[in-house]
């Protein structure tokens, strides 16, 4: 079952192109790594997704949702982790997350119950009652992800979920992902490519708003260049950096 | 509970987060009382009633209602937390209006801590309450007309000063549409039409009429459809600012 769908998305801000004609497809129990360079285009295309950009041309889909014509219908199933993971500085985490909940419809007693698991799995206790402005980037992060999943959606969009998390953290967030991943559809983006070989089914790499593969880790893997072994490495690299580089840098032309 | 409500208690509790909340019921009593009492001479009138007070109040709120409504939308959009919220599962006009009726709250708020004024007024003498009350609620109504301009004003920019700057801007161009010289120098060249148009559009022309006690209810329908309009135009700001 197609969860997430995006046809031919074009988004331009003036001149400069964004996102130039993306489309692919997330099925239920897929967790898809979102990768490329700065800029390449990941966080405008997950903001359109999302429905918070409306895109210059082609659409996109959240559970059979055209997320800017029927945009309601499309954000009650999914949840957003939106780049830097903003949230209401001057209110405690807890207050944050029960006003999300609230604002997603949910009831007294099945936000006590999400919350209070959510809590335990994201290890948000100790923070509970702290004003957000006051939290580490870190929880803050956690925070975001809290918010994200707090009424159970059917997609998630996570704009960098592991960025500035401990590597314990990082751990647990990525165990988190497989946990949900069976029956949900997930788009991960992220710069941590080790990521992508640990939790994600399928990888799509764009770079300077195209699509430059749409695979999975191990096919990509396979794009890599043969290394010379003439050639000492200054600093070393795994074979996917290797792919990585090779297919954005191509992009370049360089 | 309603989408609107919820907003409106957090963005209400979100003004009172830090000092500034204080300092602005401050500065609106110590302000309004000064004017009340020296500028206008409130006591030197002889009179039992409170035009002293309301006298000032569009161009009191032409600069206090900007301050209270700037950061309505440009913080959400500078915090990034704009994302948070227009990817909730509500309609734009829950949150606009949400927003609006926070900033309006807060200014009745304000406009309610002017109550020891009125005892001490019925205390001196023998006002017409029921005036004292329509005008009350004139001043209420126009202090929503310059924050719904001001919260519109805010959804363009990401940056509160010039949210400030631009509703303070377009609030007195509201305030000025009934002077004279305003229409003295529209009048030479525009159809008659537009001329009355332009000083239909006055606040100090409508609240007036409230203070005076009478026909005020134009007058309040003047404020009440200009707070529904600019409220629009402020959803259609958010529409927009999502195609550029
Ligand atoms: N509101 C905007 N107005 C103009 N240009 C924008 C806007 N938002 C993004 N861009 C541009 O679009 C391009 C893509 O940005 P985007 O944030 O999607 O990149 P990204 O792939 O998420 O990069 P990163 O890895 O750094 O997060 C960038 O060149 C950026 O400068
Ligand atoms: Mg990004």
């Amino acid at each position: 079952m197609v969860l997430v769908e995006t046809r031919a998305l074009v988004k331009r801000f003036g001149a400069f192109t964004a996102v130039d004609g993306i489309s692919f497809k997330v099925e239920r129990g897929e967790v898809v790594g979102f990768l490329g360079p700065n800029g390449a285009g990941k966080s405008t295309t997950m903001k359109v997704i999302a429905g918070f950009l409306e895109p210059t041309e082609g659409s996109a889909y959240v559970a059979g949702h055209d997320s800017q014509l029927d945009p309601v219908a499309a954000r009650q199933r999914l949840g957003y982790l939106p780049e830097g993971a903003p949230a209401y500085p001057d209110m405690t985490v807890g207050a944050f997350l029960e006003f999300v909940a609230a604002m997603r419809g949910l009831s007294k007693p099945t936000t006590r119950e999400r919350l209070g698991e959510l809590v335990e799995r994201i290890d948000l206790a100790e923070v509970w009652g702290r004003r957000i402005e006051a939290l580490s980037k870190g929880f803050k992060r956690r925070v975001g992800i809290a918010q994200a999943l707090v009424h159970d959606p059917d997609v998630l969009i996570l704009d960098e979920p592991t960025d500035g998390l401990d590597p314990n953290q990082k751990h647990e967030m990525r165990e988190l992902i497989r946990t949900l991943a069976p029956n949900k559809a997930i788009v991960v983006s992220t710069h941590i490519l080790e990521e992508v070989e640990a939790i994600c089914t399928r990888a799509i790499i764009i770079a300077r708003g195209k699509l430059m593969a749409d695979s999975t880790p191990a096919e990509i893997l396979a794009r890599a260049p043969a290394r010379d072994p003439a050639i000492q490495q200054l600093v070393r690299t795994t074979p996917l950096e290797d792919a990585f580089r090779h297919i954005t840098l191509e992009s370049a032309g360089s | 509970m309603s989408k609107t409500l919820l907003v409106f208690r957090r963005e209400f509790a979100g003004y009172f987060a830090t000092p500034l909340a204080t300092v602005f019921l401050v500065v609106f009593l110590a302000v309004s009382a000064g004017m009340t009492f020296f500028v206008a001479n409130f006591f030197d009138r002889g009179q039992a009633d409170m035009n002293a007070f309301f006298l000032w109040h569009p161009w009191l709120y032409l600069v206090l209602m900007p301050a209270i409504g700037m950061r309505l939308w440009a913080e959400e959009r500078r915090s990034g937390t704009i994302e948070l919220l227009m990817t909730l599962p509500v309609r734009p006009w829950q949150l606009v209006v949400g927003k609006w009726l926070a900033a309006w709250a807060f200014a009745g708020l304000a406009l309610a801590l002017s109550a020891p004024l009125w005892i001490t007024v019925n205390y001196l003498g023998s006002p017409d309450n029921g005036v004292i009350l329509a005008c009350y609620i004139g001043s209420w109504l126009m202090a929503g007309s310059f924050l719904a301009i001001s919260a519109c004003v805010s959804a363009l920019t990401k940056n509160q000063v010039l949210a400030f700057i631009g509703a303070v801007v377009a609030g007195f161009v509201f305030v000025m549409a009934g002077f004279d010289l305003v229409l003295a120098a529209v009048r030479p060249w525009a159809p008659d039409i537009v001329v009355q148009a332009i000083a239909s559009m006055s606040f100090i022309g409508h609240f007036q009429r409230i203070t005076d006690g009478v026909l005020e209810v134009p007058a309040l329908v003047f404020f009440i459809s200009l707070i529904v309009f600019a409220l629009w135009l402020n959803v259609q700001a958010l529409d927009a600012r999502k195609a550029a």
